[in-house]
């Protein structure tokens, strides 16, 4: 332990720790814009800056450890002096047309700028403006708002190890870009959008895509559908003001209600479907002899990571949609015909806590009819917290309403896709119980559970032992990736998310997501999925009912035309 | 070329400088193409982003082609308050291009650097691996001319 002094009051905390962190332990707060947890220290923007007594120049507390005796001043007229010119400069060379930002009042600079009391800038704005990259259908890029923080550098290239964004040129003439300024759509991006999700500004957001709901929700000849992801009922909450971790779902129908959705779904719905049709083509795989191991296809991130980059494991992909894709395509087609709904008429919303899926609902592959997209617009869970403010709904005092049928009624293993291990455990729950033909006697399967990079299970099927994987983030679902293709014949299974966390930590969940909040949406997860009446997706009785309807069986023709796709090298 | 010089080196990132100065030295124009880029990035297992982030932040290296002698004049602080700007102006119109440009018949190119470390002679550039320091107009001058008649 090392003894220190910040501001007149004496400490005692741990060797080692800097004085961001020893000041936060004891509830004394230091400003910081670049500083952001889970991600490197990068000391790039200064604004942290305190005095160490006795020594010359302002250090960053973030970057600096403390040592025995340390006095330490936050607030000091030279440090306040020296905080407030940096982010007057920082303010110089920005957008600052804050009312006219996508992150109004919910922005880290301008939030900043207000604590340290700017209320007018000394230096003159010498912006030299720059297009937009809005070249994507999920991720805009605007230069003009960024403050050259690093965040988005750092995410890219260390949690999704893809490096695309990164700093070019140096001194004031630095830029974050990729190679040679081009589009994220002319890199191997695979709109991920963690970049999106630690912007401390509105350099890089998702597309906004709200105006054009608006705008079919008041079109009285549109039937509007929405349908909501699993990862978004255990976060939308935090998104309008309550705890990390609060599940609102029957809140958040209502309020979708209340903006005006003629039905309200539950992407549960084939998330459980997404299971019975991947299962059997799991066990098909196993039988016949067919590509091994399969990976996952739910999410759209890793389905671009391997049509990019690792085009010799397509056929190890399944070849099921994802849940998204699935609800799109019974939506344009069993619903359309049951509901006696022209599709030219028939809207289709998703709420996703992903950037990726407004990309993955563009792709030209994913219409039934070839004529009509089967999703038609994608919001984030950011996106509908938007709009949840906008028509000004208390969302505290929506009374607690239930999910609309026939894509009402879902399992607990649905509930967990949006957890990274999720659609592994729910897999391995109908898998197990159809090709051993007898009831699990556990439920749940706690090694591919939890916040762990690369999570491995074993476990008996027919009489054989088979290994699976999980890998959540691309740097580790890359290890993964580079094994598979070395001839790696251990795994039968391998369940990937891209972003940290799984879904509950996508790109296009709340603001200030950190690992402490994506333990917190994990938790709510597993919550969810012990209160379900059905825990098992081939338990949910309109499953059944849906194949007796319509799909007939599992991997049958219906399923093959409307529930699996295929996927191109793009290498 | 590329592929020999890259066969000399391991594929460690830390590599990188390394080849990127070693291919420059030796490639008429002595800039690196995007193609190249791409190929020492897949080379290194590194991004493309990267390596043009290490290209684009040494002055030293160009990814467009340049002239037979490369004037580069320094933009940091002490140059700038001693006379940058007349310095930059006064050699735009003795070579008749911009910073950036190339004259036509391919003699100069004209940059900007970052420090030359000739603080105590600001304002100072460098042609090629020769810095000169205190300059003003004659002085600019009788270099270039020096340049141009040694052909």
């Amino acid at each position: 332990m090392v003894n220190i002094r910040i501001n007149n009051t004496d400490l005692t905390v741990k060797e080692g720790t800097t004085i961001l962190d020893a000041a936060k332990a004891n509830n004394i707060n230091i400003p910081t814009l670049c500083y952001y947890p889970d991600l490197d220290i990068k000391s790039d923007c200064r604004v942290c800056s305190v005095e160490i007594v006795g020594e010359k120049g302002l250090v960053t507390a973030c970057s600096q450890p403390v040592w025995e005796g340390m006095e330490v001043k936050t607030n000091s007229p030279r440090v306040l002096n020296a905080r407030k010119t940096l982010t007057e400069l920082l303010l110089a060379n920005h957008d600052d047309t804050c009312t006219a930002c996508e992150r109004n009042m919910n922005c880290e600079l301008q939030t900043l700028a207000n604590t340290l009391g700017i209320d007018e800038n000394r230096f003159e704005n010498v912006l030299e403006e720059e297009p937009l990259d809005s070249h994507n259908d999920a991720i805009t890029r605007n230069a003009n708002r960024c403050i050259k923080c690093g965040r988005c550098v750092d995410v890219c290239k260390n949690v999704q190890g893809l490096n695309i964004l990164e700093t070019m040129n140096r001194s004031h003439e630095m830029k974050v870009t990729p190679a040679y300024g081009k589009y994220l759509s002319d890199e191997e991006c695979t709109f991920c959008g963690q970049c999106s999700s630690v912007c401390p500004v509105a350099a890089i957001t998702e597309r906004d895509n709200t105006d054009e709901v608006w705008r079919v929700l008041d079109d009285d000849r549109k039937h509007v559908i929405v349908q909501v992801a699993p990862a978004v009922r255990v976060s939308l909450g935090e998104e309008l003001g309550s705890e990390p971790g609060s599940i609102v779902t029957e809140k958040m129908v209502a309020a979708l209600k209340q903006l005006g959705f003629d039905g309200v779904f539950d992407t549960d719905f084939t998330a459980d479907l997404t299971i019975i049709e991947e299962g059997y083509e799991l066990i098909e795989r196993i039988k016949e002899g067919g590509t091994l191991p399969m990976m996952t296809s739910c999410c759209p991130g890793w389905i671009s990571f391997i049509e990019q980059r690792y085009p010799e494991l397509i056929d190890n992909l399944s070849t099921c949609k994802s849940p998204q894709q699935m609800f799109g395509a019974l939506a344009k087609s069993y619903y359309a015909k049951t509901e006696n709904i022209d599709p030219e008429n028939l809207h289709v919303v998703s709420i996703m806590p992903c950037t990726a899926k407004k990309y993955e609902a563009a792709r030209e592959e994913m219409s039934v009819d070839g004529e009509h997209q089967d999703v038609d617009t994608v919001l984030t869970t950011r996106e509908l917290g938007k709009m949840i403010r906008q028509m000004g709904i208390d969302f505290n005092e929506l009374e607690n309403t239930p999910f609309d049928n026939p894509f009402g009624i879902t399992t607990g293993a649905a509930a967990i896709f949006g957890a990274t291990g999720g659609v592994m455990e729910a897999a391995l729950r109908t898998v197990s119980e159809v090709l051993n033909e007898e009831p699990l006697e556990k439920l749940d399967f706690e090694d591919v559970r939890g916040m762990e990079g690369i999570k491995e299970a074993e476990l008996e099927l027919a009489g054989n032992k088979v290994k699976v994987a999980v890998a959540h983030t691309l740097s580790n679902a890359r290890q993964l990736a580079e094994k598979v293709k070395g001839g790696e014949k251990d795994y039968a299974f391998i369940e990937v998310m891209t972003c940290p966390g799984g879904c509950i930590g996508g790109g296009g969940q709340p603001y200030n997501t950190t690992d402490a909040k994506r333990e917190e949406r994990i938790r709510a997860t597993y919550q969810v999925d012990t209160g379900m009446e059905y825990r098992k997706s081939h338990e949910n009785p309109y499953i059944k009912r849906l194949y007796e309807e319509y799909l007939e069986e599992p991997l049958g023709e219906k399923s093959h035309k409307l529930l699996h796709t295929h996927y191109f090298s793009r290498n | 070329m590329l592929e020999d010089l890259l066969e000399k080196y391991p594929q460690q990132e830390d590599q990188l400088i390394e080849i990127l100065l070693d291919y420059q030295s030796q490639k008429q124009h002595r800039y690196i193409s995007e193609e190249e880029i791409a190929r020492i990035a897949a080379h290194l297992g590194v991004s493309e982003s990267k390596v043009y982030s290490v290209v684009t932040f040494y002055t030293f290296f160009s990814t467009e082609p340049r002239g037979q002698h490369i004037i580069q004049v320094c933009k940091d602080v002490p140059c700038y308050i001693n006379g940058e700007r007349t310095m930059r102006s006064v050699l735009e119109k003795l070579l008749g291009i911009r910073v950036g440009e190339t004259t036509r018949d391919k003699r100069f190119t004209l940059e900007q650097t970052s420090c030359l470390g000739h603080c105590d002679g600001a304002p100072a550039m460098r042609i090629d691996d020769k810095t000169f320091t205190n300059l003003d107009e004659n002085k600019i001058k009788a270099i270039i001319s020096e340049y141009r008649g040694a052909k």
